[in-house]
């Protein structure tokens, strides 16, 4: 490494023990073992109290933000806003940041938020060290008693390559352990007790308790998902890699009985909420129950999209199985790449892993033609002025535009008028025969738009006036009456408007959302 | 190569005895003309994009090399002194040459990268790129057999693949209560598997484009290199962009760079056995799952192995194989045409 990333130092201090009749130092390797663990849990929250400790090189003011506290809350997003496929938009995270970051100073100027939130996620990747992680150094005793000082690499938030080329963060397991410290723990056991935990406290009332409460059991369900996208990950590579005869089946038929059971809990707690926070005549708790019932639904709809990926999962093995299993028997045999090189390479120290990778890389590679200059050339290519960039390109070419004519069979004018005919008052619907007849005296073409108009008007757009939020909407009914028309048809439509409550309709929209 | 052809110029001794022309039945001497066509033959091969289908007098140098045994001899005489090994001579893949050792055509890792030269991760990292490309672009002993098959390979996936396969050795080192952190004063002891791990796998820039040292990065040079060499063709973009194989690169892993690194791990001491299929079998203890005969596929690796393979990626489209025939069809249909 020729660039050593920030190094984060957690060296264990030790005598050393002088006479081999002393009483050993380390008790013995299993209590050696948990204090290196220790220290690597420790080494993880030290990025954190790092930012504190440099926000003071940074040019400028910057010591009234707690960094600690915006870098906890950056974890924190990225967890939650990891999807299935990919990690969180990086832009997304900044500026989720921001309204913290601005409670923290609010006179400063939004500009300077906006560096304190970059200046801190770019600090948990640890952008500038080569792998983008952090190491820290810590001592352990080997199995002859000798000190040995180990490197311990471990990354926050790591950089992931997401569709289109774009890059995504993913939280680690690390970090997750920083930020929720019991996540070591078994994922269904701890989620059956987030539960009930959680159904206790909204029947009490607590609703900030059970506000965290339904935070860890969306933690525990973003868990569930990463564990089943790797296994799945795997699978696209090499069925064989996975377990599928017995680990994979059990744990997706877990999966979906964990999803169903999710879902009716929840969808339970969300009734329980919504009428907390309908009764609810506290402003504040009238917030929290709104916030629990964003977070609840956002689980559910998590839920939703495993089970989704839980479903596909048994036919993408198949898939997979055909694809890798039955592919063409053997033409001959050759070189096994894999299992042959990659496989036995890996494992090895580094310097011979090296001296293996060299070989192909050497031989594997190809050739490139060396570049001979003639000295004549040389002399002309160094002379040549530089050829001037086109900033702008090419000029477009005028475009050659021709008015077309108004082929509309009917004028604005006329749709104007149709539809001031058709504005009805909401108690007084009309016949067709008689909107004709008023039509036909305005403007002989008329009856016509009006026509089709309402004839339209006998399908209204429901959804998309629901979902528009609009006032009021035409509609038109058969009764059985025939029309008596020179010019049309038909049935005598009644058309008429209908008033939509618009309050309604906005209410039950944000509740689906 | 017209000014030489009416040349009275006496042929090479070393050629001139052994060349019975197979045009006409009867022993001609080598002209200088055909030491010409010989070396602009081995021309062809140094652009390693031509192909023969795309350039008929390529592909008559092709068909004198086949057919003429004298002028195959010269042609490759002429490449060996250039310090030049020939892999192949076809319609498919033209002249394939590969650079020797010493040879002013080969390619050194210092040159490949600057990183490389000075910094034994970042080498590492580039040899394993390669290695790993090649890994998934031939992922069964007998799709580098398969002279009709077509890789296909994507950025993305080598990185994951390579993760994955390091992510099992972290898991089996964890199993076995093993503590893979390296000692500090001696970063050469490290397990290889850690350091592609370590390294992130994508990285923000301020100008949108890859990280260089990232490991897709890496692996993104890698392919960049390979189509340069003719080994790779892009094929679109998707999952940090796909590829495709050359016949050359086929070539190139199984008759060069397979057996030298294999040379090198056997002199390290490692044999990896193999008894020529996939690394992947059924383990030993079928009996113990009381599997019927054919019901399914045991999905576990075996233990003499402990190697787990990858096979192809997500990416690579179902309808490979027969793919890779059509198009070797088509290209020697092209031939046969022109």
């Amino acid at each position: 490494m020729s660039v050593a990333p920030p190094n984060v130092c957690v060296v264990t201090v030790t005598t050393p023990y002088p006479t081999t009749g002393a009483p050993r130092p380390a008790p013995g390797p299993a209590a050696d073992e948990g204090l290196a663990r220790r220290l690597k849990a420790l080494a993880c929250t030290a990025p954190l109290h790092d930012l504190d400790v440099r926000k003071a090189n940074l040019a400028g003011e910057y010591s009234v933000y707690a960094m600690a506290e915006v870098a906890l809350s950056a974890i924190d997003m990225v967890t939650l806003n990891m999807d299935f496929d990919t990690g969180a938009d990086p832009e997304q995270i900044v500026t989720r940041l921001l309204p913290r970051v601005a409670a923290q100073s609010p006179r400063r100027p939004v500009e300077e938020h906006e560096r304190v939130a970059r200046w801190v996620l770019e600090n948990l990747i640890n952008v500038g060290s080569v792998d983008r992680g952090f190491r820290a150094v810590y001592g352990t005793f080997g199995a002859d008693g000798a000190y040995v000082r180990r490197d311990y690499d471990f990354k926050l938030i790591e950089e992931v390559p997401g569709p289109g080329g774009g890059v995504y963060l993913r939280t680690t397991d690390e970090a997750v352990n920083v930020l929720v410290g019991a996540l070591d723990t078994d994922v269904t056991s701890a989620q059956i007790a987030a539960e009930v935990k959680l159904e206790v406290l909204i029947s009490r009332g607590r609703l900030a308790d059970a506000q965290l409460a339904a935070e860890q059991a969306r933690y525990r369900t973003v868990q569930y998902a990463e564990t089943l996208r790797r296994a799945l990950e795997a699978t696209r590579r090499n069925v064989r890699a996975v377990d599928w005869l017995r680990a994979v089946p059990d744990m997706i038929a877990e999966a979906l009985d964990h999803v169903a059971d999710r879902y009716r809990h929840e969808n339970a707690i969300l009734t329980n909420i919504r009428k907390a926070r309908d009764e609810a005549e506290d402003p504040e708790h009238k917030r929290r129950a709104a916030e629990l019932v964003d977070i609840v639904k956002d689980c559910i709809r998590r839920h939703t999209q495993l089970q989704s990926r839980l479903l596909e999962a048994g036919p993408l093995f198949r898939a997979e199985q055909d694809r890798q299993a039955f592919a063409s028997a053997p033409a001959r045999a050759g070189l096994d790449l894999y299992g042959q090189l990659v496989s036995p390479v890996l494992p090895l120290p580094v310097e011979q892993a090296s001296r293996v990778t060299d070989a192909f890389f050497a031989r594997g590679a190809g050739f490139r033609t060396p570049p001979a200059v003639r000295i004549c050339d040389l002399v002309d290519v160094l002379l040549t002025p530089p050829t001037e960039r086109e900033h702008l390109g090419a000029a477009m070419p005028e475009p050659d535009l021709v008015a077309t004519p108004a082929d509309s069979r009917f004028t604005e004018e006329q749709l104007e008028s149709a539809l001031e005919l058709l504005d009805l008052p909401d108690d007084a619907p009309r016949r067709l025969s008689g909107l004709l007849a008023d039509a036909r005296r305005r403007d002989p073409e008329l009856p016509y738009l009006v026509a089709l108009l309402a004839v339209h008007a006998a399908s209204p757009p429901v959804g998309t006036a629901y979902r528009q939020g609009e006032p009021r909407l035409l509609f038109s009914v058969d009764d059985g009456e025939e029309l008596t028309d020179p010019e049309f048809g038909g049935a005598d439509l009644i058309v008429g408007t209908a008033r939509l409550d618009t309050a309604g309709m906005a209410a039950a929209r944000s509740e689906i959302a | 190569m017209t000014e030489y052809r009416d040349a009275e110029t006496a042929p090479p001794a070393a050629y001139g005895d052994a060349a019975p022309a197979a045009r006409s039945g009867a022993p001609s001497p080598v002209t200088a003309a055909d030491a010409a066509d010989a070396a602009r033959l081995v021309s062809y091969g140094l652009q390693p994009k031509l192909l023969p289908a795309r350039d008929a007098e390529y592909a008559e140098l092709i068909r004198r090399h086949r057919e003429e045994p004298a002028f195959a001899r010269l042609a490759d005489a002429v490449a060996a002194g250039l310090g030049l090994i020939v892999l192949e001579v076809s319609p498919r893949a033209g002249m394939a040459v590969a650079a020797a050792e010493d040879s002013v055509f080969a390619v050194r890792m210092g040159e490949y990268s600057r990183r490389a030269a000075s910094d034994a991760a970042d080498r590492f990292l580039h040899g394993l790129a390669h290695l790993a490309t090649a890994t998934m672009a031939f992922p069964r002993p007998e799709d580098l057999a398969d002279d009709g098959y077509i890789g296909r390979i994507t950025v993305n996936g080598i990185d994951g693949f390579v993760r994955q396969a390091c992510r099992r050795l972290e898991e089996r080192a964890e199993e076995q209560g093993e503590n893979t952190d390296p000692a500090s004063d001696a970063p050469g002891l490290e397990a290889a598997w850690r350091v592609w791990t370590r390294r992130s796998a994508t990285g923000a820039t301020k100008d949108a484009r890859r990280l260089a040292g990232s490991t897709t990065g890496i692996v993104g040079k890698a392919v960049a290199f390979l189509v340069d060499s003719g080994f790779l063709q892009r094929t679109g973009d998707d999952a940090g962009g796909t590829f495709r194989t050359t016949a050359r690169y086929q070539l190139q892993v199984r008759d060069m760079a397979g057996s030298a690194a294999m040379a090198e791990l056997l002199e390290l001491g490692v044999v990896p056995v193999s008894d020529g299929s996939a690394t992947l079998l059924p383990p030993d203890d079928t009996g113990e799952l009381d599997l019927v005969a054919e019901a399914g596929l045991p999905f576990h690796e075996s233990d003499s192995h402990r190697g787990d393979g990858h096979r192809g990626d997500g990416h690579r489209s179902h309808g490979r194989e027969s793919h890779g025939r059509e198009s070797r069809h088509s290209q020697e249909d092209q031939h046969s045409h022109s």
